[in-house]
């Protein structure tokens, strides 16, 4: 099967002949397939904004290939704008470019710029603007006076209504309140199992990834570091720690607890935590 | 993109030139940008190049970032002496249609790139020795005999204080809202100028309203630090003149007399 | 010994409505008591819109209260003629570390505050000095801020603020937009000031692990104080702040859920290492087959 998304050797040098040069990423090759959803880690300086901006032709690489479909997005640079119709991207704090008089306009900006016709754009629109929960009444709205949670909401559907196979998401969550975070992480979750797209979502969460993530790819000083199963990644918590990463705090807790002996398996949340000690507990109240 | 513009940029060192008081310092650039205009010959103006290359090497500061300061002016350069080519009297050495180029026409496209250059590098050097603040300290205390004109001259130093401060912030905020709207397929490359123009709007827009609340915040953090405006306001950076900015202005002035004497002295090859 | 003190805090950001004086107005504070000792570290905790980010502009006089007053070293924040002062006794760092910094070069921004207060050249110095130096940031003094990481720059803001040799520091959020090693460098600034100099910290946060590092949690919701006491008590009231849209750290939950379900905890757990500590002598089938 061609996976849906891949990278072969892909690098890319800053100020590439420069006193300034400055390698952000070498030699990554990836596969990415259908309907996954990947979290990517890595800490400020490490390479993943600058590979995620790779995968959909917003910075060219330096040398190797983006492959989509199985096809180099670079083929033919006339034509790489449909690339990014196909790979969403959702930048970091993306209130910060909402500009449209109204919130329906601002969501409808990608679905036009892909001159679609006007039904299937307000079509889009509304759809879009479910997934992320913004109600109805918010849509005829200027951007400008809704609440900071909203725009964040707005903005992801003006991706999101470009109905792209891949979503790559920069930190959705940052900047928002624990309330804030869960809903929109939710919101994603279901958004990625009704459209079965692929999603990949960058951030320094770990429990956030822990939750949502099928595989977690990790980046660490210009390299790939890992690219496994979630449990596979986190059960490394001392090669992610020598990195400058943490581990969502109950897994760390489970590894501890494996590293004095006792039978665990790595935990991602709270409750297969639980169900992992319940057990045990019980067996040493028997005994006593 | 952006990160390539140099402009009001410091390099921190401790040669003469950063030692200077940035009064004198700014006193001799203004000078020297009236000597480079009054340099009439290519002696004159051949010496004027041979000091700032001089002062280039002492002030420290990596000929490489001063050629990187050229980069954007290039065009501009190269500009106005293709314009000079053609605006010669005397025999005519090349005709391409109705247009001439002779002998003059090349020495006066010379001449006017010489000077660009000389004045380009001859600010980067004040530019790249000074920091913003301090610059803005000195336009603060030459412009202070305004103040009796009800000129409000601090309001105006911390005003170019605070545009030299965001210059950087805002131009990283223009990539990334650029590459966003890239992302959601805004196309900025294709075109006809009115098409070009419109293809703006969803850049200006987000960077205005994110200006209004960076103005917001920051006013905000300047009254949680006390500010009043001047009155009653000290600085951490004295200034006051030394041996070595008297020495500076002398220079300065030492400069002039050998511009006005080559000026006359030697035969105007123009 | 009491620095700050809030008697009946009220506060709403409408001008009462002339035309409409029934028309409800939006209070976001509805009557706050609270009473913060010198040298404190005290975490003020609750979700966006819970009024603790309006609470805090209210300790440096940014804003007074609409009704009920505030109290800063015995001075009342209302009068204007105290009010630097009072901004002299409580500095301020806020969110977006970006849009706090006044000047380009690192030392000379940090000297903007006490500029403004009118010290001595010599001594402005000394102090831009040592305030760089207490934050780790005085090899960085001739940089420019715009080179710096956020957590840098959020260390440069609190340095700015150190210069002016205030009493208390307000920190609003102040690693919401930095990535974990600037929360890290940053959280420990902020303790090494108050541990080491004794400055008092009112930290406005909503990262669980951050205030478990203060003596006290302040959880604030809808405008008023829902709970406060030491980080055990309050974040051992897991439902509580469940169901008032906060969050408690990982380990706590933890022992939560497994307290319910029957196992008993001798107290409550906040870290990583409390926790296993509380929990192996409760198992047993070490060395069992794993």
């Amino acid at each position: 099967m061609i996976p849906l998304l891949e990278t072969q050797d892909l690098c890319y040098t800053y100020g590439a002949g420069t006193p300034f040069e400055k390698k952000a990423v070498q030699n990554v090759s990836v596969k990415i397939h259908q309907g996954e959803f990947i979290g990517v880690i890595g800490h400020t300086g490490s390479g993943k904004s600058t590979l995620i901006q790779m995968l959909n032709g917003l910075i060219r690489p330096t040398s190797g290939k983006v492959l989509l479909s199985g096809r180099d997005i670079w083929e033919d640079p006339k034509k790489i704008r449909a690339v990014r119709f196909k790979v969403g991207m959702v930048f970091q704090y993306p209130e910060d470019q909402l500009f449209e008089e109204t919130v329906l306009k601002d969501i409808q900006f990608g679905p036009r710029n892909m001159a679609l016709p006007e039904s299937e754009i307000e079509r889009r629109a509304r759809a879009a603007a479910k997934f992320v929960g913004l109600p109805d009444d918010l849509l005829d709205k200027s951007p400008f006076e809704l609440s900071g949670g909203e725009k964040r909401r707005v903005a992801i559907a003006g991706v999101i209504a470009m109905d792209p196979d891949v979503l790559i998401l920069d930190e959705p969550t940052a900047g928002l309140d624990p309330a804030g975070r869960e809903v929109l992480l939710s919101e994603i979750l279901d958004y990625h199992k009704k459209r079965g797209n692929t999603v990949l979502l960058v951030s320094h969460s770990m429990e956030d990834v822990a939750r949502v993530a099928s595989r977690v790819l990790v980046m660490n000083a210009s390299h790939l570091q890992m690219l496994d199963r979630t449990e596979a990644v986190f059960a490394r918590d001392q090669e992610l720690e020598s990195i400058g990463l943490q581990v969502p705090q109950v897994t760390k807790i489970m590894a501890e607890l494996k590293g004095r002996g006792y039978p665990v398996k790595t935990c991602l949340t709270v409750e297969q935590a639980v169900a992992q000690l319940l057990p045990l507990v019980r067996k040493g109240d028997d005994r006593a | 993109m952006t990160r390539d513009i140099t402009l009001g940029q410091y390099f921190p060192g401790s040669s003469p030139i950063h030692r200077l008081d940035p009064r004198a310092k700014l006193l001799l650039t203004i000078a020297f940008i009236v000597y480079i205009f009054v340099a009439n010959n290519f002696w004159s103006l051949g010496f004027l190049t041979v000091v700032t290359f001089c002062l280039m090497a002492v002030s420290g500061v990596p000929v490489k970032m001063y050629f990187k300061s050229m980069k954007g002016i290039l065009f501009i350069v190269l500009f106005t002496s293709v314009l000079n080519l053609f605006y010669g009297s005397g025999p005519v050495l090349v005709q391409i249609g109705f247009m001439q180029i002779t002998a003059n026409g090349i020495q006066n496209a010379i001449f006017i790139a010489v000077r660009i250059v000389s004045l380009i590098l001859f600010s980067s050097i004040l530019t790249f020795t000074t920091s913003p603040t301090e610059l803005t300290d000195a336009m603060e205390r030459l412009m202070s005999p305004l103040k009796s004109l009800h000129v409000k001259v601090h309001e105006i130093a911390m005003m170019m204080t605070i545009a030299l401060r965001f210059v950087p912030t805002l131009l990283e905020e223009t990539d990334k809202i650029m590459a966003a709207q890239k992302a959601r397929g805004a196309d900025m490359e294709s075109g006809g100028l009115m098409q070009r123009i419109k293809s703006l709007i969803p850049v200006l827009i987000p960077l205005f309203v994110s200006s209004f609340r960076r103005a917001y915040e920051l006013a905000m953090a300047m009254e949680c630090r006390c500010y009043h405006g001047g009155e009653g306001r000290t600085k951490m950076k004295v200034l006051h003149m030394v041996a070595l900015d008297y020495i500076a202005l002398l220079f300065g002035a030492a400069v002039l007399a050998v511009v006005i004497l080559l000026n006359i002295f030697l035969p105007t090859v123009i | 010994m009491e620095f700050i003190k809030a008697e009946d805090v009220h506060f709403t950001y409408d001008e009462p409505n002339e035309e409409h004086p029934d028309a409800p107005v939006h209070e976001v504070l509805k009557g706050i008591d609270l009473s913060i000792g010198r040298g404190e570290f005290v975490a003020l905790l609750g979700h966006n819109g819970s009024g603790k980010s309006t609470m805090a502009k209210m300790f440096n006089s940014m804003l007074t209260p609409t009704s009920g007053k505030v109290l800063v070293d015995g001075m009342d924040t209302a009068d204007e003629s105290k009010t630097y002062d009072i901004r002299r006794q409580v500095g301020m760092v806020q969110q977006n570390p970006d849009n706090q910094l006044v000047a380009s070069i690192v030392e000379e921004d940090v000297a903007f505050g006490p500029e403004n207060l009118g010290i001595e050249p010599k001594e402005i110095r000394r102090r831009v000095d040592e305030a760089l130096k207490a934050v780790d940031m005085y090899e960085y003094r001739t940089h420019a801020p715009y080179k710096l990481s956020g957590g840098q720059k959020q260390r440069v803001a609190i340095a700015g603020i150190l210069a002016m040799e205030t009493a208390c520091i307000v920190l609003d959020e102040p690693t919401a937009m930095l990535d974990p090693r600037g929360r890290a460098e940053v959280m420990d600034t902020i303790r090494m000031l108050n541990h080491d100099k004794g400055i008092t910290i009112i930290l406005i946060t909503h990262y669980m692990d951050e205030a478990v590092q203060a003596g006290r949690v302040i959880v604030m919701d809808s405008g008023r104080i829902l709970t406060q006491g030491t980080p055990e008590e309050v974040f051992s009231q897991v439902d509580l702040l469940k169901t008032h849209k906060l969050d408690v750290p990982q380990a706590t939950e933890l022992a939560f859920r497994l307290s319910n379900a029957g196992c008993k905890f001798p107290r409550c757990v906040l870290t990583i290492d409390e926790c296993v500590d509380a929990l192996v002598p409760m198992l047993s089938g070490k060395g069992d087959s794993a």
